[in-house]
């Protein structure tokens, strides 16, 4: 499965997503700049962490405009994984292409913490190879991380089967512990923890290769994530 | 404009000294070489009060491919690859305005890293600060710590690069006067070094990153004296970081090296345009000669003087090839920076600046660079603390540790490294707390570097060259204890005014501490950086020199401090040690339960503390130690108490054999000593024979509880529930 990693000027996630991907999952993987038009061949594609155009104004809030981002979003409506990490969840909010908001950590500062959560739906292809009643360890490091959203679509998410996972011990105050979510086509999820960091023995957890191998696994068996839950 | 008397003295410059430029110059200075010299010559950037004794520190080693003079040190770690690294200070500016004066002070570091082609990974720091409970400062204190917590986070953070460790120190002198001393390490090929030296006349000479504006003009000079009723006021001396502009720098520079069109390179940092101009044509023995009106200027009407002496962050300055100079436009373009040609490199040796093609400034370089008035200041004796104490020293080790474990210099200081991003670039190899010292691992050599950082500004008040000299010791035994080979070392040294004898006394003998101990570990010093003047109101802070020390390793899991399992054998590398009254007045006892300082600092023998270390280094990387720390802050009772704080709680019961008073034994700090648990005490036995050290098992890993005893007597018990939230929660009201 061949990965592309999107390259914001501000990027800094974008080298451990390459590692982790290339290395660690032994798949090929190469970097995509922001003002590209297309994504060339991939078959995923992921927004790294970082803080892209220095997350001026709000996170995410410029680099929706990039070039790239419309390249992106066509990738997205033809049925493409795309994997928002940290700050590419922020971007992807922010493009639309996922519901919700994300606001200041509910205590104002970053945290950098390896913390406990939980894969919400077996049911999509970036969480297919984690057991739900599995706990999951995986770090998160970010200023910004408080998922927010209005009732009607919390709710909405909740009967969709749209939340790709939960906190454990919720570190921002996100509504309803949720720290990623899925689009109603399921191909693109955001999360603000970062799997890319759990993918290495040496690192201490290896729990975020699930949502790679997940990925793996629906590229071998895509007819099975074909199945939309509905409300 | 007139050069008065006055004038000279608001530059800071003496009457000597001025007569020296007149001498070098065969003329007065103009109003704009005035102020290039004061810059030049000032205390921050000549080292002029401290280079003479500068020059005592080893700085060569095998492994040593660039010392001091550069804008970092570089060692080889072999698979052919080397590190950058250096520690600054940023402490005027982080009194001043402690968010961005920390922030500036990281990416200051960051660029002396990357001018050299090596990829920052690594970041810690050495903090210091007034007590947070301090009646009257304490809000203050509590506004600077967080200013300062946060300036570093921001700037790290967004820049990517992980902040893995350091230290952070309470102490009423410090109040007026915090200390912000920033590491920082990256990594390159060997054959990818850069340095910022200047060749080939004719060559383009080209301006990189933010446009130049009115912000910290003088800030060398501010660093560069004592701090007034008036100092509130400079603010405008302190800059304005951006650290994506520095990323967008970072990648752009590395990229634009590799096109193999830079002949040199350098960031303008202190000091900015002036600097980095006549250190490159000295350091390459040529002229430059540049066009101020081709400087990119955020504001208009700047004068040649303003232009010349600002310090606006994010810039560098570069040597091209002449005729590749488009590659390299090409590149910068590429990442969205402003790149500017402003000059050439000239044969005559001299600084030439113009300014609407007008020369407003012409001096040789070598003499404005590397000859300036250098001072052997006069120096007496250390300033001196009463001997013995003079009073009776309580004695009760159950209610002591507790109160130790949430004292400010010991107590967990989670509420500030989680705002670090310590995990970026994954490499990372433990979490702050869990080892002595930091790692991270060089995914390209599969080799890991440990770090450290250590200073102790009690110690060193009470003895300048023992304090310093235990600095490198504990240094050094914070990266044996995870088992790494120290083989090289960067100093920062925070003094008070050079111009008082006693403390001229205290760097003196500071550095020649520094010297002998580092000669006897083999970590020659390969940079560092120099902060004097740090009083206030006439009030000095402690001698503080601050040692970084970097180690090798093989990548592998590291020994992490916490005790593993049950029914393990502890073992006390290096025995209970000894240590008279005299010797412990500046324990963290003393100060936070007799709240005195007096006497000596604990006793060093290097010779035996190279033994412990090299004892420790063969039991880690043996694989014999499930859990390993070294004794330091609180001496033994603390060190037990840290190993018992992880996750399923573990503890010990220990029984000391030794003719010491009860809170002596539990809580001195004497040096060469490591607790260790292991399965295997007797291979363990055998490695520290091999090495004639002690190595007595005083007790046994137990679950919930640590129990200290000394001849069968208890000293204490405690539940290590109870110990740990005494530990993780005193921090907490002061990180606001």
């Amino acid at each position: 499965m061949k990965f592309g990693v999107i390259v914001f000027p501000g990027s800094n996630c974008d080298h451990d997503a390459f590692y982790a991907v290339g290395h660690n999952l032994g798949q090929p993987v190469e970097y995509i700049w922001h003002d590209s038009a297309t994504l060339g061949n991939v078959d995923a594609v992921i927004l790294p962490g970082g803080f892209a155009y220095g997350d001026y104004l709000r996170c995410g809030a410029i680099a929706k405009f990039s070039p790239v981002m419309r390249a992106v979003r066509a990738f997205a409506n033809s049925g493409g994984l795309v994997l928002g990490i940290c700050n590419g969840f922020q971007i992807l909010v922010e493009a639309g292409l996922l519901p919700g908001a994300l606001i200041r950590n509910r205590g104002l500062k970053f945290i950098c913490r390896e913390l406990r959560l939980r894969a919400a739906t077996a049911n999509s292809p970036f969480t297919r190879a984690a057991q739900t009643d599995r706990v999951l360890r995986m770090p998160i490091a970010h200023g910004e991380g408080c998922y927010f959203a209005d009732d009607r679509t919390l709710d909405e998410l909740q009967a969709e089967d749209r939340i790709a996972f939960r906190y454990l011990d919720n570190p921002n105050g996100s509504l309803r512990d949720i720290a990623g979510v899925l689009n109603r086509e399921r191909n693109v999820m955001g999360m603000m923890p970062h799997p890319e960091r759990a993918a290495d023995p040496l690192m201490g957890s290896t729990d975020g290769l699930a949502v790679f191998h997940s990925m793996l696994m629906s590229q071998a068996y895509p007819s099975a994530d074909r199945t939309t839950v509905r409300a | 404009m007139t050069i008065t008397p006055d004038l000279i003295a608001q530059h800071q410059l003496t009457e000597g000294e001025y007569r020296k430029i007149v001498g070098i110059l065969g003329r007065e200075p103009t109003y704009t070489e005035l102020g290039i010299f004061s810059v030049m010559w000032s205390e921050h950037c000549s080292y002029k009060s401290s280079r003479v004794h500068l020059k005592k520190l080893p700085t060569r080693g095998t492994l040593v491919v660039q010392g001091p003079g550069e804008n970092a040190g570089i060692v080889d770690i072999g698979g052919g690859y080397v590190i950058a690294f250096k520690i600054e200070s940023h402490n005027h500016p982080s009194f001043i305005e402690p968010f961005q004066g920390a922030a500036t002070g990281v990416g200051g570091i960051l660029r002396d890293i990357f001018t050299m082609g090596a990829r920052p990974i690594a970041v810690l720091d050495s903090l210091r600060f007034g007590r947070l409970d301090d009646t009257k400062n304490g809000p203050r204190n509590q506004r600077i710590l967080s200013g300062v917590v946060s300036g570093i986070a921001h700037y790290g953070n967004c820049f990517g690069v992980p902040t893995i460790g350091g230290e952070c120190i309470f102490e009423p002198c410090y109040s007026a006067n915090p200390l912000v001393n920033v590491f920082a390490l990256g990594v390159c090929r060997k054959e990818e070094v850069f340095y910022a030296k200047a060749a080939g006349v004719g060559n383009p000479v080209i301006y990189v990153g933010a446009r130049t504006g009115r912000d910290g003009i003088h800030g060398a000079s501010m660093a560069s004296a004592e701090f007034t009723e008036e100092s509130k006021q400079k603010r405008p001396n302190v800059q304005v970081g951006d650290p994506f502009m520095e990323k967008l720098l970072l990648e752009a520079c590395i990229e634009a090296m590799r096109t193999g069109a830079i002949v040199g390179i350098q960031d303008m940092g202190a000091a900015g345009l002036t600097c980095s101009t006549c250190e490159m044509g000295s350091r390459g023995e040529v002229g430059i000669e540049i066009e101020l009106d081709r400087v990119p200027q955020r504001e208009t009407g700047m004068t040649p003087y303003e232009i010349m002496l600002s310090e606006s962050q994010e810039r560098m300055l570069l040597v091209a090839d002449k005729g590749r100079e488009g590659e390299v436009f090409q590149v910068f373009k590429k990442w969205n920076l402003e790149a500017a040609e402003i000059g050439f490199v000239t044969g005559d040796g001299k600084l030439r600046v113009r300014h609407h093609g007008q020369v407003v400034a012409e001096i040789p370089n070598r003499e404005l660079a590397d000859e300036a008035p250098l001072y052997n200041r006069p120096y007496t004796v250390p300033i001196q603390a009463r001997q013995a104490p003079g009073f009776t020293i309580p004695a009760d080790v159950q209610s002591a540790l507790p109160i130790l474990l949430a004292a400010p210099d010991i107590c967990s200081k989670r509420g500030i490294w989680e705002q670090y991003d310590y995990q970026v670039r994954t490499n990372t190899l433990t979490r702050p707390e869990q080892t002595d010292a930091a790692i991270v691992r060089i995914k390209e050599t599969g080799a890991s570097i440990a770090m450290s950082l250590d200073g102790n500004g009690r110690y060193c008040y009470l003895s300048p060259r023992e304090g310093a000299q235990l600095a490198v010791a504990e240094c050094c035994r914070n990266l044996s204890t995870v088992g790494a080979e120290p083989v090289a070392a960067t100093n920062c040294l925070n003094f008070g005014n050079p111009e008082r004898p006693e403390i001229m006394a205290q760097l003196v003998e500071a550095i020649e501490g520094m010297s002998d101990a580092c000669r006897a570990f083999n970590t020659p010093i390969t940079g560092g950086n120099v902060s004097l003047y740090n009083e206030t109101l006439g009030e000095g802070i402690y001698p503080t020199p601050v040692i970084g020390i970097v180690g090798l390793m093989k990548t592998a899991a590291p020994v992490t401090i916490p005790f593993k399992n049950p029914g393990r054998s502890v073992i006390l590398l290096g025995g209970p040690g000894g240590c008279d009254e005299t010797r412990f007045g500046g324990t963290q006892y003393a100060k936070e339960i007799v709240k005195q300082l007096w006497g000596l600092p604990p006793a060093l023998d290097l010779d035996r503390e190279k033994r412990v270390q090299s004892a420790i280094r063969e039991i880690v990387v043996a694989g014999l130690a499930e859990s390993a720390h070294d004794l330091s802050d609180g001496g033994l009772a603390v060190a037990l108490a840290e190993c018992s704080f992880g996750p399923a709680g573990i503890g010990a019961q220990v029984d000391l054999s030794s003719d010491l008073r009860p809170e002596v034994l539990a809580f001195h700090e004497a040096p060469s000593r490591v607790l260790l648990s292991t399965a295997n005490p007797n291979k363990v036995a055998a490695i520290a024979e091999k090495y004639g050290v002690e190595a007595p098992v005083v007790g046994i890993t137990i679950e919930r509880e640590i129990e200290i005893r000394q001849r069968s007597v208890t000293l204490g018990t405690w539940e290590t529930k109870a110990l740990k939230a005494a530990y993780d929660h005193a921090l907490e009201k002061g990180v606001g």
